[in-house]
């Protein structure tokens, strides 16, 4: 962010509802600084799209205010806000050309038509699609239609820039090189992104920071490392990356360590995060590729699990175990073409370090 | 496409050429498809197509003079018309052996009032001679004997409608269609005061157009109400939609005349409220007005169904995105949503103006005089005053208006413009 002219955005104790009876974002409290690409990350229906439409203007918030580089904007109409927007279906205009589309921003401006084109044709090589002025969007690939709508969202350099879910409609190889290309755009302009989405490797490989939104409530914000390292509750480690449950009750706290006790009578030392007094019930996370099988006796938590099923994905295989009750139990084996071959049905020795393992609130 | 190389011709494993095997396959199929459709097209075609085209065929078909009068056709192909005078005994002694066999069938009348379409005062004159050919001299001669019984005889327009009308098709009743004549002079146009049916053609346009017109400036919002309102609402609206689907047409038509009329409920309301006196009661039927009012009314959910068709595929993102991108409502609506609503603005507009230009009801009902449409006229001519060729002209002229500007329509909008749904 070198060449920073991002717009900050700052929600102040927003709260939303269509209904009058629930509440579909309860008080968010949200600082966004210049040049920030935020991802607000969570299941449908976590209110994470109706944070986005009412940054956009599309619909006014029931209480709290919303403010634009320290402007209330909540009665500045949509088209006044100078916001860019990428929409998921990309809504680019099927009755007009690229050129068209790019240049309509510019036009409803009262741009000057050598400027007009000026832009357009650099936003198009921005997007790599120099020579595909003249065509109509029907005639494009998704992944270009894709392209075309970041170029005319950004083509009236907007200080901000919002987008719904806008690699949903592409398949897999091509959404993982439109996040690259999304983020060196984001990187070379500076402007502030806030992007929603609710594909978490999306949000991690993108992101400087992603908002967790479940039940109209942010979960957690933090850097997408800090997000996975540390997760704060439950939902967060249950929906970024692939976790291990493991169900039991504090029966010692000192300090920042923990001792729990899990369903079958194992005690295990986990790190105190989500945990409030000695008695509480309490979920241990783990993710799999913490746990080891070449264990020294020095680990802090050792125990016995069946090895229940084996599958094997190349890089790595994948071991469901049988670990404290908990037989959807996964670990991550790097494959390095070991001697050592594991068996369905044996039992083995596992271990992990005191800080893998995470104590959160229960999970029912 | 094709796989065949430099003369080699694919054939099937037990050597039929491919091409002759593929056929067969698909033969199969279609014939059983036909057999699906046959009934309908059987009855369509017996009860529709060829009905119309034995109709259609009337405008232009004369074999009557040739039938009635079979030796004075052949014997007028001697005489010019153009010469100024009456043709000689042959052709008279040849119309007295005709018209003797036609007051025998009785048929002399009805050529009569074939020939008096063209030129008034025929159908007597056949009349009078059926009357008066028992008591002729049957040893001639026969041409002093006919113009002694009618003048008319004597003078050479007669002879010339006669002449004229005698081949077995004839332009005459479309170019009575087009307010022209055929004269001895060659075709022209009628006398000011007889032309009618362009002056009609032209009403029905005008009125077709602004029934259209006003389709569309009250459709287009209530189908864009339709496509924007949550379902329940919106299913409530469809209902009122098509309510006028499940009333007589006469029913509504009726009560636009019990609304409209001097005395009637708007005018009536409008005294009352000192809006105008009553004096000044507004003339709103049998007029243009009233056939206005009455047909956008029974033609509108013809506009709304393809507009809302079209209009609930639009996404709202569209425009909210022209929105996002700095463009007002008004820009928003004009620039983005409005061009993609072409298509059923197109479909709508198309249905409703070929709906109304061939409608016959309603403007007979609240037209009055001022207010009716060239089928009108046709029906006219159909039911009461028999002349079926001349309907049959009128209804072809009706039809080929209309396939015309389906044309200019394709060539301005592009059919595959056009979107039900």
């Amino acid at each position: 962010m070198a060449n920073t002219r991002g717009a900050a955005v700052k929600y102040d104790s927003v709260q939303k509802s269509y209904d009058g009876e629930t509440l579909v974002v309860k008080n968010l409290n949200l600082d966004i600084p210049p040049g920030e690409f935020l991802t607000m990350l969570g299941p449908s229906g976590s209110g994470k799209t109706t944070c986005l439409m009412m940054l956009a203007g599309f619909e006014p918030a029931t209480h709290g205010e919303i403010y634009l580089n320290d402007r209330p904007i909540n009665n500045v109409p949509p088209h006044k806000r100078g916001i860019g927007m990428v929409f998921q279906n990309y809504a680019l205009f099927p009755h007009m050309t690229v050129a068209e589309n790019l240049a309509f921003p510019l036009q409803v401006r009262g741009v000057g038509k050598a400027e007009q084109q000026d832009k357009v044709k650099r936003a198009l090589e921005m997007v790599e699609l120099g020579a595909f002025g003249n065509r109509r969007p029907a005639q494009l690939s998704g992944g270009q239609q894709q392209r075309v709508a970041v170029a005319r969202a950004l083509v009236f350099d907007p200080e901000l820039v919002l987008m719904d879910e806008p690699l949903g409609a592409l398949d897999k190889q091509l959404r993982e090189q439109m996040q690259y290309e999304i983020k060196h755009i984001h990187e070379n302009l500076g402007v502030t992104v806030v992007y929603v989405t609710h594909d978490q490797t999306e949000a991690l490989t993108m992101s400087d920071r992603v908002a967790v939104f479940n039940d109209g409530v942010i979960q957690q914000l933090s850097t997408p490392d800090d997000l996975y390292e540390d997760p704060q509750n439950s939902f967060v480690a249950q929906f970024i990356g692939e976790n291990n449950k493991l169900n039991g009750k504090v029966v010692e706290i000192n300090g920042s360590e923990c001792l729990v006790e899990i369903d079958d009578g194992t005690k295990l030392k986990a790190d105190k995060v989500n945990v409030a007094a000695v008695g509480d019930r309490t979920t241990l996370s783990l993710r799999p590729e913490r746990v080891e099988f070449d264990t020294v006796d020095t680990m802090d938590n050792l125990v016995n699990g069946r090895i229940e099923e084996l599958i094997y994905l190349g890089d790595h295989i994948r071991v469901r175990m049988n670990v404290g009750g908990n037989d959807e139990f996964i670990v991550k084996v790097r494959n390095r073409g070991e001697k050592r071959k594991l068996a369905v049905g044996e039992t083995v020795r596992v271990g992990w370090a005191l800080n893998d393992c995470k104590a959160l609130d229960a999970v029912v | 496409m094709s796989d065949t190389h430099a003369g080699e011709v694919l054939t099937t494993q037990d050597g039929k050429p491919l091409k002759v095997a593929l056929a067969k396959a698909l033969r199969r199929e279609k014939l059983r498809a036909l057999a699906l459709i046959a009934p309908l097209l059987i009855f369509v075609l017996l009860t529709f197509v060829a009905p119309i085209v034995d109709m259609l065929f009337r405008s232009v078909e004369n074999g009557i003079v040739e039938e009635t009068l079979p030796k004075t056709v052949v014997a007028l192909q001697e005489w010019d018309p153009t010469s100024g005078t009456v043709p000689d005994e042959a052709v008279f002694v040849a119309l007295y052996d005709d018209m003797a066999v036609a007051v025998e069938e009785k048929t002399h009348t009805r050529l009569g009032s074939r020939l008096n379409y063209e030129a008034s005062g025929i159908s007597s004159l056949f009349r009078k001679t059926g009357r008066g050919i028992k008591r002729m001299d049957e040893a001639g001669p026969f041409k002093e004997q006919f113009i002694d019984l009618d003048k008319d005889w004597g003078t050479v327009e007669t002879w010339q409608v006669l002449k004229r009308f005698s081949p077995r098709y004839t332009p005459g009743y479309f170019l009575n269609a087009f307010d022209a004549q055929q004269t001895a002079n060659g075709i022209e146009l009628k006398p000011e005061d007889e032309r009618i049916y362009m002056y009609l053609f032209g009403r029905t346009l005008f009125l077709s157009v602004a029934i259209t017109v006003s389709c569309l400036l009250l459709g287009y919002p209530i189908a864009y109400l339709l496509s924007a309102l949550p379902l329940r609402s919106s299913n409530l609206l469809m209902i009122l939609v098509l309510l006028p689907f499940w009333t007589s047409l006469l029913v509504r038509t009726s009560a636009w005349k019990v609304l409209l009329q001097q005395q009637g409920v708007i005018n009536d309301f409008l005294v009352w409220t000192g809006i105008i006196s009553d004096a000044g009661r507004l003339v709103m039927i049998n007029n243009q007005t009233g056939t206005i009012i009455a047909m956008t009314h029974i033609l509108l959910p013809f506009m709304i169904l393809p507009l809302y068709s079209v209009m609930k595929t639009i996404s709202p993102s569209y425009v909210r995105a022209a929105k996002s991108l700095g463009a007002n409502d008004w820009t928003a609506f004009w620039r983005v949503y409005f061009p993609q609503t072409i298509p059923g603005i197109g479909a709508g507009a198309v249905l409703v103006f070929i709906l109304s230009i061939g409608y016959y009801i309603t403007p007979e009902l609240v037209g009055g005089t001022s207010g009716i449409f060239i089928s009108n006229r046709i029906a006219y001519h159909i039911s009461s005053s028999l002349n079926w060729g001349l309907g049959a002209a009128l209804g072809t002229l009706l039809l080929v208006a209309v396939l015309v500007l389906f044309v200019v329509y394709d060539k301005i909008v592009g059919i595959d413009n056009v979107k039900l749904g």
